[in-house]
């Protein structure tokens, strides 16, 4: 059990392959790239939202602002692109820069005034959802050539597959996690700070600094997500993406991340994201099962990797003992 | 000890009728009760009804947050209560049939999340994040993904008739909260419920039955949620399994949150938690009341709530408690270098400290 910490990542990659195996068995044209382009197209924002999460929760935190903060920034950027005449890239950039500054305020509150991340970032989920009501309660179109130019873009697989931007974006984006997360101090904080705030404090970790960052993290991948997700609908609405926190943090758990912090990795977000979304298009090209099978799988899917990682728990900690020498060298 | 409950909740009572005023202020007729055709209506008495849901929820979710924990699925477990409710009763069962069987479920859900947390050790959240995911979905299993009408007059009269002129719903959250407030501080209970919130380990090895207090504790949070569910579906006379609480458990927790209970579990209230549900109910109806464009509704809550929050939060309540301090003796606690998760001592300690 030497590397006991990546057997979740291991299992999350195998339940995949398994799931994934087994539709085919079912549905043989589902083995095609282009379900495997639509299944990355379609949980782009999802997947861009849920690295953010895994950056949260590995601090040992929640987010539950995610949600609203893609609503919000897909109703800026559409009011924005209405109303005045700058280009999208500014508004990407300003709409960034708005939502990367709201986490950093969430994580600076969490950290100075002490309180719950749990309460602080419902307060922002519901100042977030507000705002978004407040430039537009309807859905206002975005119809802009740039934009039209932005989802033109995609690269044609054999077999049909469309790869467009926004799945690129999403596993740049997971790219670009893994490289933070683990070749850097930043991301060695991120999992100091989730095994222990205490002693990574007493090591040097700078809490404030990591806290505010992480959130920050957060918040702006959220705002890309909603970019994302903008893109995707060419859509703003301010009741768009209710509940994304909650598919996020399930993504995370079903990746074996461990919801107490310190201990998970992107990579088995990624496939959670996947899992989720394998599902989803399971019922489709089932076309009798109804949608609600979709909550009700997910939450079995839950339950199973929480116990997984339970028992894998209780058998790394009861071999303990033994194993210590080998624990020292890994 | 009526006194010390009045000096525990002042804050809250002065937060609430701070509200009220803007209320009053804003509608001066707001305090006014009339009786129509046996029946009370006014803007207080609406206060009062409409919070019933969360108020119901907020009981439950005080005791689970004492004990250090969180129940995020009280909202679906109102669906699935409600489509029980509905489900039995359009099937031609008498209406007290129907809201034991809906108890019943709540009891189950409840226990589900309890054996999660307090025999496999799962963390609050998680654990009962499956439900919550789960919930709704089974809910909608339940009546089919369609909303379940009926017409039964029993069920209809719990979430939309009156007894003695006022709305049943009312009665439902006063009568229940007194029951469960007699329950736990007229015997140790509440004692015991707090030890194992302040530290689970050291109350097992007082000889406390930390476990089955857990699974005690999310029981009633279900039993509450189940009430709260049959009082919702009552009222719009049909069971909504996509909409019925929704998002309702984030409102109990900040109910219970705005009543003063720490997240991280120890010394609560429920008299402050009811509170906080009417403190959130009356800012919603002095939103309405401004004649405020709608789509400020939210924006106004969050802001509103954020103020509240950070005036109760550890890092403020220490400054002002040494503030007091510092004109007399010394303050009997150092502040710890740690954040977060050792503040959780300090709170308490200066809670303790004070009263």
């Amino acid at each position: 059990m030497r590397h006991s910490t990546k057997l979740p990542l291991y299992i999350t990659i195998a339940t995949f392959l398994l799931a994934y195996a087994l539709c085919i068995a079912q549905f043989p044209s589902m083995l095609s790239t282009r379900v495997v382009a639509n299944l990355l197209t379609d949980n782009a924002f999802l997947g861009i939202t849920a690295v953010g999460m895994t950056f949260v929760i590995l601090s040992g935190g929640i987010d539950l602002s995610v949600g609203s903060v893609i609503a919000f920034t897909g109703v800026f950027l559409a009011v924005v692109l209405r109303d005045t005449s700058i280009h999208p890239l500014v508004a990407f950039v300003l709409a960034l820069g708005i939502t990367t500054l709201f986490g950093a305020v969430m994580g600076a509150i969490i950290h100075y005034l002490e309180m719950p991340p749990f309460i602080v970032t419902l307060a922002g989920m519901f100042l977030m959802r507000g705002l978004a009501y407040v430039l537009s309660t309807e859905s206002v179109p975005i119809d802009h050539e740039f934009y039209d130019w932005l989802q033109s873009l995609y690269w044609k697989a054999p077999g049909g597959g469309r790869f467009r931007l926004i799945a690129g974006i999403m596993l740049l984006v997971f790219l670009g996690a893994m490289i933070v997360l683990h070749r850097t101090r930043f991301g060695r904080n991120v999992y100091a700070l989730g095994g222990s705030a205490q002693t990574a404090q007493l090591m040097g970790v700078s809490c404030a600094r990591s806290t505010i960052m992480i959130y920050a993290v957060s918040g702006g991948l959220a705002g890309l997500a909603g970019i994302v997700f903008s893109l995707y609908t060419s859509a703003g609405y301010s009741l768009a993406a209710v509940g994304t926190e909650l598919d996020a943090i399930a993504a995370v758990v079903i990746g074996g991340t461990l919801l107490t912090g310190g201990s998970g990795f992107v990579a088995g977000t990624f496939f959670g994201i996947m899992i989720m979304g394998l599902i989803q298009t399971y019922i489709v090209f089932d076309g009798t099962l109804s949608s609600w099978w979709t909550k009700i799988v997910i939450g079995i899917l839950l339950f199973t990797f929480i116990m997984l990682q339970k028992g894998l728990a209780w058998v790394t900690t009861g071999r303990i003992p033994r194993a210590s020498a080998s624990a020292a060298q890994s | 000890m009526i006194r010390a409950t009045l000096r525990r909740v002042a804050p809250q009572i002065f937060i609430l009728g701070l509200v009220l005023l803007l209320n009053f202020l804003l509608s001066p007729g707001f305090f006014k009760v009339e009786m129509h055709q046996g029946r009370l209506f006014g803007n207080l008495i609406d206060v009062l009804n409409r919070g019933a849901p969360v108020a119901l929820l907020s009981i439950g979710m005080t005791l689970v947050i004492a004990t250090r924990g969180i129940d995020l699925s009280v909202g679906a477990v109102m669906a699935i209560a409600g489509a029980v409710a509905a489900s039995v009763v359009t099937e031609g069962s008498h209406w007290l049939v129907a809201v034991f069987a809906a108890l019943g479920a709540g009891a189950l859900c409840g226990l589900w999340n309890g054996v999660l947390v307090a025999i496999f050790r799962i963390q609050p959240i998680v654990a009962t994040l499956v439900l919550m995911v789960a919930g709704r979905g089974i809910a909608q299993l339940l009546t089919h993904g369609a909303i379940l009408t009926f017409n039964d007059p029993g069920l209809v009269r719990l979430g939309g008739g009156t007894i003695f002129s006022v709305p049943t719903p009312i009665w439902l959250w006063i009568a229940l909260a007194l029951i469960v407030g007699i329950v736990v501080r007229r015997s140790a209970l509440g004692l015991l419920i707090e030890a194992t919130g302040i530290n689970e380990r050291s109350a097992r090895l007082a000889g406390i039955n930390a476990r089955v207090l857990l699974v005690a504790v999310y029981l009633v949070a279900g039993l509450c949620a189940a009430i709260a569910g049959i009082v919702v579906a009552g009222d719009i006379r049909g069971a909504d399994a996509n909409n019925a609480g929704l998002w309702m458990e984030l409102d109990a927790i900040l109910a219970v949150v705005i009543g003063g209970n720490s997240l991280l579990g120890g010394r609560f209230s429920i008299t402050a938690s009811l509170l906080g549900a009417l403190i959130i109910q009356s800012v919603n109806s002095a939103i309405l009341l401004s004649g405020m464009p709608v789509e400020f509704n939210l924006v106004i809550k969050a802001l509103i709530i954020i103020a509240i929050l950070v005036i109760q939060s550890p890092r403020i309540k220490h400054s002002l408690y040494l503030l007091r301090a510092s004109s007399g003796t010394q303050p009997p606690v150092e502040r710890p270098s740690a954040p977060r998760r050792r503040s959780a001592g300090t709170e308490r300690i200066t809670e303790e400290g004070r009263t």
